[in-house]
C-alpha cells in the first residue's frame, strides 16, 4: 500500500524524522492554513499522487496545462494561483497512464535552504533476506539511473534482524558519502529514526530522495515515498486506515473489494485465471498468438460463483475487451464450479463479447458439461494454446466486424431477458451497437471449425 | 529415490484442524502419505481425520517420529509456526500459506540460518513425490511417477507443467512449488542441486517468473555444473513476458524491478547455461523433450560423445553423496 508524501511526512515528523514543515491543501480555502502556520519562503507546492517524476510531469489541463506538478512560489496571491490551478486536474507523468491522475492533494512546505543532496531507502533485499539501506552521494537522481551509470556510487548495508544496528555500519555510511562533522552526526540519526520507523510500521519501502543536508548541516528529508507491506495491514490498522482509494481504477477497487488480484493492461482480450503464475503465462501466449491481453486477472485458490461474476464485471467495464478468455486449472477449485460461475454470470451480465472457456483439473468434465449445456455460445478449449488461438481468432473477429453486423443489433437487444436487460439498458446505443457486433461475428467465427479461417476471412 | 520427500517421510500437519488443514488433509491420506499427526495448540489430547491432535510440534514429533510438518496456519500465525518446526528439529517444513508479512519471514530466515531445516514456501503448492508422499494443495491426479524433476514459483502454471508432461508420458521424480513470496525457504539453485545429484531424476523442468534473481543465479549454478560434467538436461520457461515493470502480478514477488528482472533478461540467461527455455506456456513438455535430445548428442549431458568422457563416474558420485546426505536428513529413516 503506498502513502502520499503528505501522510508519510506527517508519520515520520512522528517517528522523529527531520522533515520541512508543511501544510495539506485540498481546496483553494486551504491556503489559508498555510499562510497561519507562518512557512518560510519560498514555499513548495507539491501536487499528491501516487507516481514518482511529479516535477517532470505535465498537467493535462487547467491554468497550470503543460507544466509540472513541483512549483515554487513567494507570495499569497501566487500560492492561491497555483492551488486552483492543480487542484482537481490530472497530472500526468512516467509512472501514471496516457490519463494521468487527478490531484486531490497538494503539500505545501516551506524551501530548505540545501548544501548537497543525497539518496537514502530501505527496501527488502530479496537475495540478502534482509531489509537493505541504500545510499547514494547522487541525491535527487533516480536510484535506477546511478545504479546503471555508476553502480559503485551505490552504498548497500543489508540490517541483520538478530543483529541490528551497529556503530561500525554508520561510519561506512558517512565515510562513503563524504559527510562529517554536524552534518554526519544529524544524518545518522535521522538513519537510525528511519530504520526504526520502518520496523515499527511494516514499510516495505522508504525512499528519501532528495535527503538534503541544509546550509546549517541538518539532515532533512526533502521527500518521502513509503509503502507498506500490504500483507502486514492487518496489524497496522491505523495505517490501512490511510489508504488513497482515489488512487485506484474503479476496476482496481472493485477487484479490492472482492479479494481478487487484478492489473490492466492496454489490450483487447480480457483473462480470467485461478493463480498468478498462470494468469501470467495465458497473458504471454495470448501474445504469442499475436493478440493482446486487456488484463492480469487471478481469482485465487477459493474462487466462488460470486467471486467469479465479480471478476467478470470487472474484465467487462474495460471497453476495449473484445474477448473473454477464462482459463482455469483446477486444483482446490473445482471445475464444476467455475463452470457455474461463468454460465451464471454470462448470463447476468449479458455478455456481448465471444467467451473462450479452457478448463483443466479436478472435475473437469462435469464442469465442461455444465458450459456446453447452458446454451450460451461459449467457446470451448482444450489446451492452453487452443484456447489462446480462438480467443486471438475471436477478438480480431470482433474487431474487424463488418458494417451490416451492426443494422442488426436492435433486434438482437429485444430478446435479452431479464437481468440482461438492466445492464444493457445502462449502454450507450454505440456500445450497444458495436457489442452485439462482435458477439455474431464471433459467433460465425465459431462455427467455422478453424479458428484461423475466421481470421483470414476477415 | 526422488528428492526431500519419499513414501517413508512421516508427516504432521500444523492447522489441521483448519478447513485447510482438514480437507488437504484427507487428500493427503487418501494418496496414502503418512500423514500422522496433527498440531493445534489448545486442542492437544483430542483426534482429527483419526490422527492424534498435539498442542505443540515437539510433543507431535517426539510422539510420532514425524520429519516433515506441512502449515495451514493464517498469515498472523504462519512465521511462528515455521519457528516452532524448525525448533523442533523437523528436518523439512512446508508452508504453504499466502501473505505473510515480509518483516515475520526476514526473521524467519535468520532463524533458520544454520539450523538443519530445509523450509519450502511459503505461498507455495508445496511437494509431491508421485505415487509415494503428498505434501501440499496440489491435484494429485495429474501427477505420474517417472525421471523429470519439476522446480517451480507457481502454483497453477506448476499444474500446467505437471500435466503436460503426464500427457507426454513424461512422469515426475519430485515436482516442487518454491512459492511466490520474495523472501522464501529452499530456492532454484538448492533444487536443481538435489535434483542433479537425484538418481532417479534424469531432466528437470523449471519453472520462473519475472522479479528478483533467482533464476539468473541458477543459471549460473547450471553453467558451472555443466562445465564440471554433473550436467543434466534442463528446460525452463519465465512467465510474465507480457507484464508491464513496477507492477506486481499477484505474486508478492513477480514485480519487476529492473532489467535483469525481465522475463527475456532471464530467458537469455538460461539459454546460456544451456537450457531449452519455452517461449509458450503450452510448450513445457515439449522443451523438455527437446532438452532430452539435445543433451544426448551434446557436451554437458551424460550419456554418449564427448559427454561421457566428461562426466567421470568419481564427479558423479560425489554429487550424489552430497546430495544424499540433504535428502537424507530430510526423510530421516
Amino acid at each position: 500500500m503506498k502513502l502520499h508524501e503528505y501522510q508519510a511526512k506527517k508519520l515520520l515528523a512522528a517517528a522523529g524524522v527531520a522533515v520541512p514543515q508543511g501544510v495539506r491543501v485540498r481546496s483553494p480555502a486551504c491556503v489559508q492554513k498555510v499562510f497561519a502556520a507562518k512557512l518560510d519562503k519560498p514555499w513548495v507546492v507539491k501536487a499528491q499522487i501516487h507516481a514518482g517524476g511529479r516535477g517532470k510531469g505535465k498537467f493535462l489541463s487547467g491554468a497550470h496545462q503543460g507544466k509540472g506538478g513541483v512549483e515554487l512560489v513567494s507570495n499569497p496571491r501566487a500560492l492561491e494561483q497555483v492551488v486552483r490551478a492543480m487542484l482537481g486536474h490530472p497530472l500526468r507523468t512516467a509512472q501514471t497512464g496516457a490519463e494521468g491522475q487527478i490531484v486531490r492533494n497538494l503539500w505545501v512546505e516551506a524551501g530548505s535552504q540545501i548544501d548537497r543532496e543525497i539518496y537514502l531507502s530501505l527496501v527488502p533485499d530479496r537475495a540478502a533476506e534482509r531489509m537493505t539501506l541504500v545510499a547514494s552521494a547522487e541525491g535527487g537522481m533516480d536510484i535506477e539511473t546511478v545504479a546503471e551509470k555508476h553502480p559503485e556510487a551505490i552504498l548497500r548495508l543489508p540490517l541483520d534482524p538478530a543483529v541490528g544496528w551497529s556503530p561500525h555500519m554508520g561510519r561506512s555510511l558517512v565515510k562513503g558519502l563524504a559527510l562529517q562533522g554536524a552534518a554526519a552526526a544529524s544524518f545518522l540519526a535521522l538513519v537510525r529514526a528511519l530504520i526504526d520507523f520502518a520496523e515499527r510500521h511494516d514499510a516495505s519501502l522508504v525512499e528519501i530522495n532528495p535527503l538534503a543536508i541544509t546550509k546549517a548541516g541538518q539532515a532533512i528529508a526533502l521527500d518521502a515515498k513509503i509503502q507498506i507491506d500490504d500483507s502486514a495491514l492487518f496489524r497496522q490498522p491505523r495505517l490501512a486506515k490511510l489508504e488513497d482509494r482515489y488512487e485506484m481504477s474503479a476496476e482496481e477497487r472493485q477487484a479490492r473489494a472482492h479479494d481478487l488480484s487484478y492489473v490492466k493492461l492496454d489490450g483487447e482480450i480480457g483473462c480470467m485465471v485461478n493463480g498468478a503464475g498462470l494468469a501470467m503465462a495465458t497473458m504471454d501466449i495470448i501474445a504469442a498468438h499475436g493478440g493482446t491481453p486487456a488484463n492480469f486477472l487471478d481469482v485465487g485458490g477459493g474462487a466462488t460463483r460470486e467471486k467469479v461474476e465479480a471478476a467478470f464485471r470487472i474484465i467487462l467495464r474495460d471497453k476495449d475487451v473484445r474477448t473473454v478468455l477464462v482459463n482455469i486449472f483446477g486444483g482446490i477449485m473445482r471445475c464444476d464450479v467455475i463452470a457455474e460461475g461463468v454460465v451464471a454470470a454470462a448470463r447476468n451480465l449479458g455478455l456481448q463479447v465471444p467467451l473462450v472457456v479452457r478448463l483443466e483439473g479436478t472435475k473437469v468434465a462435469e464442469g465442461k458439461k455444465i458450459l456446453s449445456e447452458s446454451g450460451l455460445e461459449i467457446i470451448p478449449a482444450d489446451t492452453l494454446a487452443d484456447a489462446a488461438t480462438k480467443a486471438v481468432a475471436a477478438a480480431q473477429g470482433a474487431k474487424q466486424s463488418p458494417k451490416k453486423a451492426a443494422k442488426n443489433t436492435r433486434g438482437k437487444k429485444t430478446k435479452t431477458k431479464g437481468a440482461n436487460k438492466k445492464v444493457a439498458q445502462k449502454k450507450t446505443t454505440g456500445k450497444k451497437a458495436r457489442k452485439a457486433t462482435k458477439k455474431k461475428v464471433a459467433k460465425k467465427a465459431t462455427k467455422k471449425k478453424s479458428p484461423n479461417k475466421a481470421k483470414r476471412r476477415s | 529415490m526422488a528428492i526431500l520427500i519419499d513414501s517413508t517421510t512421516r508427516v504432521l500437519c500444523q492447522g489441521l484442524t483448519g478447513a485447510q488443514g482438514t480437507f488437504h488433509g484427507r487428500q493427503a491420506l487418501e494418496y496414502k502419505t503418512k500423514l500422522v499427526a496433527g498440531v493445534t495448540p489448545g486442542k492437544g489430547g483430542g483426534r482429527h481425520l483419526s490422527l492424534p491432535i498435539f498442542d505443540t510440534v515437539g510433543e507431535a514429533a517426539a510422539k510420532t517420529g514425524a520429519t516433515a510438518s506441512v502449515i495451514y496456519v493464517p498469515p498472523p500465525f504462519a512465521a511462528d509456526a515455521i519457528l516452532e518446526a524448525a525448533a523442533a528439529d523437523l528436518p523439512l517444513v512446508v508452508c504453504i500459506t499466502e501473505g505473510i508479512p515480509v518483516a515475520d519471514m526476514v526473521r524467519v530466515k535468520r532463524a533458520l540460518c544454520g539450523s538443519a531445516t530445509t523450509l519450502i514456501g511459503p505461498n507455495c503448492p508445496g511437494i509431491i513425490t508421485p505415487n509415494a508422499c503428498k505434501i501440499g494443495i496440489m491435484p494429485a491426479a495429474i501427477h505420474k511417477r517417472g525421471t523429470v524433476g519439476v522446480v517451480s514459483r507457481s502454483g497453477t502454471l506448476t499444474y500446467e507443467g505437471v500435466w503436460q508432461l503426464t500427457q507426454a508420458g513424461l512422469g515426475q521424480s519430485t515436482c516442487v512449488g518454491i512459492g511466490g513470496d520474495p523472501i522464501h525457504g529452499l530456492g532454484f539453485v538448492e533444487s536443481l542441486e538435489l535434483f542433479l545429484g537425484d538418481k532417479e531424476t534424469e531432466a528437470i523442468l523449471m519453472i520462473g517468473e519475472i522479479g528478483g534473481d533467482e533464476e539468473a543465479r541458477a543459471a549460473e549454478f547450471l553453467r558451472s555444473e555443466n562445465r564440471a560434467g554433473r550436467g543434466k538436461p534442463v528446460a525452463g520457461f519465465i512467465a510474465g513476458a507480457t507484464a508491464p515493470p513496477g507492477r506486481r502480478m499477484g505474486h508478492a514477488g513477480a514485480v519487476i524491478g529492473g532489467a535483469a528482472e525481465t522475463a527475456d533478461a532471464k530467458k537469455a540467461l538460461l539459454r546460456g547455461a544451456g537450457v531449452v527455455v519455452a517461449d509458450s506456456p503450452a510448450d513445457l513438455a515439449k522443451a523438455v523433450l527437446t532438452a532430452r535430445t539435445k543433451t544426448r548428442g551434446s557436451a554437458g549431458g551424460r550419456t554418449s560423445g564427448k559427454a561421457s568422457s566428461r562426466t567421470n563416474s568419481r564427479a558423479r558420485s560425489r554429487t550424489n553423496s552430497r546430495a544424499k546426505s540433504r535428502t537424507r536428513s530430510a526423510s530421516k529413516r
